[in-house]
C-alpha cells in the first residue's frame, strides 16, 4: 500500500501538494514547541531548556515505532522508503561543522525559517548565511569532491550495522531516550531560567 | 513558574512531548505518503541553484555541483518535494506565531550581548550550517531526524556529530546564551 507515491496511488503533482500540507504541519509544530526561539534551542546545550532533546527524540521514537508497526501490518514497504546513504567521513565532518554552526547561530535550517516567518531578524540573517554557505560549497566543490564521496558504505540501517532486528534497535532507542528525558528534566530543575 | 509582569507578552508553548508525538506522526505521514522524510537544507539548495540559474545560467553549466542538481531535476530546480514542504513550513510557523501571539519583528538575544553581536554570530552560524549541510547531505531535519526515523546509520552518525560538537563548543560560547 504505502508509500503511496512509489506505488502509483497518487500523482507527482498531488505529492507536491501534500508536501505543502505536511510542511504546514511541520512548521506549526516546530513553532508551537518553541523552535522559533534560538535561546530555547541553545538551552539544551546548557541544560536550562531541553525542549530540543524532548521534541527531537519523542518525534524520532514515534516515527520509528509508527513505521515499524505499519511495516509489520504490511501497510508500507520500507524497501521503497528513502534511506539516506552513508558516506562516513563527510557525514561526520559535515555534522561537526553543522554542530559548530548550531551553537554559534542558535538555529538549524528548518528552525531558522520558522524564526524568520514570525519576525525574528536573527533568523533571517542566519538564512542569509546559510545561502552563502551552500554557495561556497558549490563553488569550491572540486576542492572537496573527493572527500565528499569518500568511504561510501551503501545505505545501511543501524540494525544492519549492529546485526540486530529493527525492533530490538527501536527498543534500545526507547530506553536510551527515557534516560535522556530523565537527564533533561533533572537539568531543567537544576539550571532554571525564566521563559522569554 | 513565575508570573510574567505583562501577561499579554508571555510566550506559551505546547508540551514538548506532545509536540514530539505530533512531529513523529508528521514523519510517519511523509514516509507513508511520499516515501521520504522531512527536510530543510535541501530547499535552500534548490533556491540557490534556481537563483544562479536565473542570474548566470552559463555558470550552472560550468559548476559540477549545480550541474549535477539540475540534471537530476529536469523540470526545474524549484520543482522539488522539499521546496513545497518548506513553503508549507513558512506558512505553518506563521500560523502558529499568529495563534500564540508571537508575531513580532525583533532580534532575539541574551541581555548580556548586543543585537549586533547576535547578528554576526547568526550569519557565521548560518554559513557553517549551510556548508556542513551540503557536506553531510542534509541537516538536522533531513539527515538526523528523518534518517533516525528510518533507522539509517548515517542519520545516527549525523545526530551524534551535530549535537556532540555543539555540546563540546557550548562552554566557549556561553556568553552568547547564558
Amino acid at each position: 500500500m504505502g508509500p503511496l507515491i512509489s506505488n502509483g496511488i497518487i500523482s507527482q503533482n498531488t505529492n507536491f501538494f501534500i508536501a505543502f500540507l505536511i510542511g504546514i504541519a511541520f512548521g506549526f509544530i516546530l513553532e508551537s514547541s518553541g523552535f522559533s526561539s534560538s535561546r530555547k534551542l541553545a538551552g539544551v546545550f546548557y541544560g536550562y531548556d531541553t525542549v530540543v532533546l524532548k521534541v527531537f527524540f519523542t518525534a524520532a521514537l514515534t516515527g520509528m515505532l509508527g513505521l515499524l508497526f505499519l511495516s509489520l501490518f504490511n501497510w508500507i514497504d520500507l524497501d521503497l522508503v528513502y534511506i539516506n546513504p552513508t558516506y562516513l567521513y563527510s557525514t561526520i565532518v559535515g555534522g561537526i561543522i553543522m554542530g559548530a554552526g548550531f551553537i554559534m547561530g542558535g538555529y538549524c535550517p528548518g528552525t531558522s525559517f520558522c524564526a524568520a516567518s514570525i519576525g525574528k531578524i536573527d533568523g533571517m540573517f542566519f538564512i542569509g548565511g546559510m545561502f552563502l554557505g551552500i554557495f561556497i560549497f558549490a563553488e569550491g566543490y572540486p576542492l572537496w569532491e573527493g572527500f565528499y564521496k569518500a568511504k561510501f558504505m551503501g545505505i545501511p540501517t543501524l540494525s544492519q550495522a549492529l546485526g540486530l532486528k529493527d525492533g530490538i534497535v527501536v527498543l534500545g532507542m526507547i530506553i536510551v531516550a527515557m534516560g535522556m528525558f530523565w537527564v533533561g528534566e533533572w537539568a531543567e530543575a537544576k539550571f532554571p531560567r525564566e521563559e522569554y | 513558574m513565575k508570573k510574567s509582569k505583562n501577561p499579554t507578552s508571555k510566550t506559551r508553548y505546547i508540551n514538548p512531548y506532545l509536540g514530539g508525538v505530533l512531529l513523529g506522526l508528521v514523519l510517519i505521514a511523509a514516509n507513508f505518503i511520499s516515501g521520504r522524510g522531512l527536510g530543510a537544507s535541501g530547499a535552500a539548495k534548490s533556491t540557490i541553484v534556481a537563483a544562479v540559474e536565473t542570474v548566470a545560467p552559463q555558470h550552472v553549466e560550468n559548476t559540477t555541483y549545480f550541474k549535477e542538481y539540475t540534471d537530476s531535476h529536469p523540470k526545474g530546480a524549484m520543482k522539488s518535494w522539499l521546496v513545497f514542504q518548506m513553503m508549507g513550513v513558512i506558512v505553518g510557523a506563521f500560523l502558529s506565531g499568529a495563534v500564540f501571539n508571537r508575531l513580532k519583528l525583533k532580534v532575539e538575544h541574551s541581555p548580556k550581548i548586543t543585537s549586533r553581536r547576535r547578528i554576526i554570530f547568526a550569519v557565521m552560524g548560518g554559513i557553517l550550517f549551510g556548508f556542513g549541510s551540503q557536506l553531510g547531505r542534509g541537516c538536522t531535519s533531513g539527515s538526523a531526524l528523518s534518517g533516525m526515523t528510518v533507522l539509517s546509520l548515517g542519520g545516527f552518525i549525523s545526530m551524534a556529530a551535530i549535537f556532540g560538537t555543539a555540546f563540546a563548543l557550548a562552554y566557549f560560547l556561553r556568553k552568547n546564551w547564558i
